[in-house]
């Protein structure tokens, strides 16, 4: 049988699968499996990969969509897209909720008088409920949704203008990026601070994928396979990787030269450091050279699950987060040892790619195609933008 | 720096070459008589967890002087609830543990604990700390709150470079001291990021860090105490400050004594 006729590129689909993965390893607080993670091995983590890989696939769906059917109708289905995130979200918090009242109910120690302080918020619910419905009060692990929220919602009129000028939407997004650096802008947060993720800083990386997902990919394909841009990318990935490794094996700092750590540290993850973007780049290039986007073994059984993850991001992200709770609740309810942090890694990592194929055997018993060949009509939510 | 904290508490677990040189390196304390109790023993920590990397010059001063001022700032959690709370919390600990250990010298530690104090209150508390009481050394006990209320990071990073500044400038050696690690609470608070400008100013600054987080993972990786028990009893947490008293006495001899071999190197 030929290759079937459709332009997704299940690269996309597959490094999202795996980010998903990533992210739901390095939730799960004292895991010894989190140590395989890309974190531990470079500025960026897998949220950069999930970002980037959401912006690129949102354009490319409700890219063709404005171009068929309009502003208004590619509009309609981006907010749409925005509010079922939006109940994804509210559905996990009510989850950490139950979580939390059940730990703060069953659990004394006065050992832990302080830490204790985090269930404050359970005694003025009237406060608290308002303030995570506004997205403000976020607890921790729960920034990613709301962030994704966020860029969604402002992405209808980013899709008009890359539609139109996709130079001028670049200017925009580094323009954005620069300001919110400049003059330390970004949302407020419930009790104070700000959003973990600052919206106005990771947007560029959602709108750079947009950006090359319409065209800009063929624009700058040939200059990042260049070998230049390739060896540059290599020899950055090498250097942030030594950088790292000082961060674990503390008698090493000393190596690194005093002015290059006042001018590098600290690497804000909040508002996408340049360092850490530079090292997304630096992924991204050398996957684009040496991942074909044809490549067979994309096809294969073996990178089926990651795939199909990957093709589900909502879901299996929104998995992700409860089974990273449920994994901290079994460790502390049972046993925190290596076997169980093993267990707990495995086992969730198989129930993300079960939920993965029940919504894609959902898809198939309503007719239409997993994985999301483009077709007129069809439920762009259904393709995971 | 994410995940340094996590990631480097694993990579300990992963050098077990290293514990296996602890025995002959406990062996050496015990002959030194220093950790002649058997108390002592239970609060063992691979070795580097626990180490003065930077010298503490008035702390040697004042052992030279005969009388050791020290002030512990911090929160809830440099402090111990029940009636006999205040003679068992680790304060109170260090300065037993300290006094014991330089005889003739008169060691007093002072708490100065609020609950709920972010890093930035607390460093308003600094100058009138000063002024009351003059101490050579100050630990100072944060992070935590600040996790808990969400303060940022960055703020958190200002409040403690200013605080830091204004205790070297009023004459204090400093001892920062992180979060504990509650293994229970790990997935609700994000203590990492703020675990990580902790040891960014630690060692911007000079300054000798108490890594607390660490120590008590490895006590609860160990099975030296079992930090995930639910319980009312004072036992534990008796047991746990007691440990976190002989550490900063380790801590803080070791720092004077590095004063007095540089002094030494410069002659």
């Amino acid at each position: 049988m030929s290759p079937p006729p459709t332009e997704r590129d299940l690269r996309l689909d597959l490094f999202r699968g795996l980010a998903l993965w990533l992210i739901f390893l390095d939730h799960i607080p004292s895991n010894v499996v989190s140590w395989i993670t890309i974190r531990n091995y470079g500025f960026s983590d897998a949220t950069e990969i999930f970002v980037f890989i959401s912006g690129y696939t949102a354009a490319f769906v409700y890219g063709a969509t404005m171009r068929e059917r309009g502003f208004v109708v590619a509009s309609a289905r981006i907010l749409r897209r925005a509010w079922q995130v939006y109940v994804a979200h509210i559905f996990l918090f009510t989850i950490y909720m139950a979580e939390i009242a059940y730990v703060a109910a069953s659990f004394e120690n006065p050992l832990y008088a302080e830490e204790m302080g985090v269930f404050e918020f359970l005694r003025q619910p009237d406060v608290t409920l308002v303030q995570a419905l506004l997205l403000k009060f976020k607890p921790a692990n729960m920034d990613v949704l709301p962030l994704y929220i966020a860029l969604l919602a402002a992405f209808p009129p980013y899709v008009w203008l890359l539609l139109r000028s996709p130079t001028v939407a670049l200017f925009v997004t580094v323009a954005i990026y620069a300001v919110a650096w400049e003059f330390g802008v970004n949302l407020p947060a419930y009790p104070s601070g700000h959003w973990v993720f600052n919206p106005f800083a990771w947007q560029l990386l959602f709108a750079f994928g947009a950006w090359c997902a319409l065209g800009g990919m063929t624009r700058i394909g040939g200059f990042i396979r260049s070998p230049w841009v390739v060896g540059l990318a290599i020899v950055y990935l090498v250097l942030s990787f030594a950088i790292v490794l000082t961060w674990y094996v503390p008698p090493w700092t000393r190596w690194v030269p005093k002015a290059l750590a006042e001018w590098m540290y600290p690497i804000d993850k909040t508002n996408l450091d340049v360092l850490r973007l530079a090292h997304f780049f630096a992924l991204a290039v050398l996957t684009v050279r040496f991942v074909p986007a044809g490549w067979p073994v994309l096809r294969s059984r073996w990178l089926r699950p990651a795939v199909l993850c990957g093709q589900h991001s909502l879901e299996v992200f929104c998995m992700g987060v409860f089974l990273a709770f449920a994994a901290h609740f079994l460790m502390a309810e049972v046993s925190d040892g290596i076997a169980m942090q093993v267990f707990v890694s495995t086992v969730g990592v198989m129930l993300m790619i079960g939920a993965a194929a029940l919504m894609s055997w959902y898809k198939t018993i309503e007719g239409r195609q997993a994985g999301g060949r483009p077709r007129a009509g069809a439920d762009p939510a259904g393709s995971s933008p | 720096m994410t995940g340094a904290v996590v990631a480097r508490a694993v990579l300990r677990r992963a050098l077990p070459v290293l514990a296996g040189l602890l025995p002959a390196l406990a062996g050496l304390w015990l002959v030194g008589g220093a950790w002649a109790e058997p108390e002592a023993a239970l609060c063992q920590v691979p070795d580097g967890l626990v180490q003065a990397d930077f010298p503490m010059p008035r702390v040697a001063e004042a052992i030279a002087a005969k009388r050791l001022d020290i002030a512990v700032l911090g929160s809830a959690s440099s402090a111990l609830g029940g009636p006999a709370g205040s003679g068992k919390s680790y304060p109170a600990r260090f300065e037993a543990a300290l006094a014991a250990e330089l005889p003739g010298v008169t060691v007093r530690v002072t708490p100065y604990a609020k609950a709920r104090q972010s890093a930035a209150e607390m460093e308003r508390e600094i100058a009138p700390v000063l002024a009351a009481q003059k101490p050579a050394l100050v630990i100072w006990q944060t992070g935590t709150a600040d996790a808990i209320r969400g303060i940022d990071p960055e703020d958190f990073r200002v409040a403690l470079e200013d605080g830091v500044a204004s205790l070297r400038a009023g004459g204090a050696d400093i001892v920062l001291m992180n979060m504990q690690f509650s293994p229970r609470t790990e997935s609700m608070i994000a203590v990492s990021a703020y675990a990580d400008v902790m040891r960014f100013v630690a060692l911007q600054h000079a300054v000798n860090l108490f890594d607390r987080f660490a120590v008590m993972k490895h006590w609860n990786e160990t099975g030296v105490f079992d930090l995930n028990a639910a319980t009312k009893k004072m036992d534990m947490a008796e047991r746990v400050h007691d440990c976190f008293g002989r550490l900063l006495t380790r801590l803080v001899t070791e720092g004077a004594a590095l004063t007095t071999q540089g002094e030494k190197t410069n002659d």
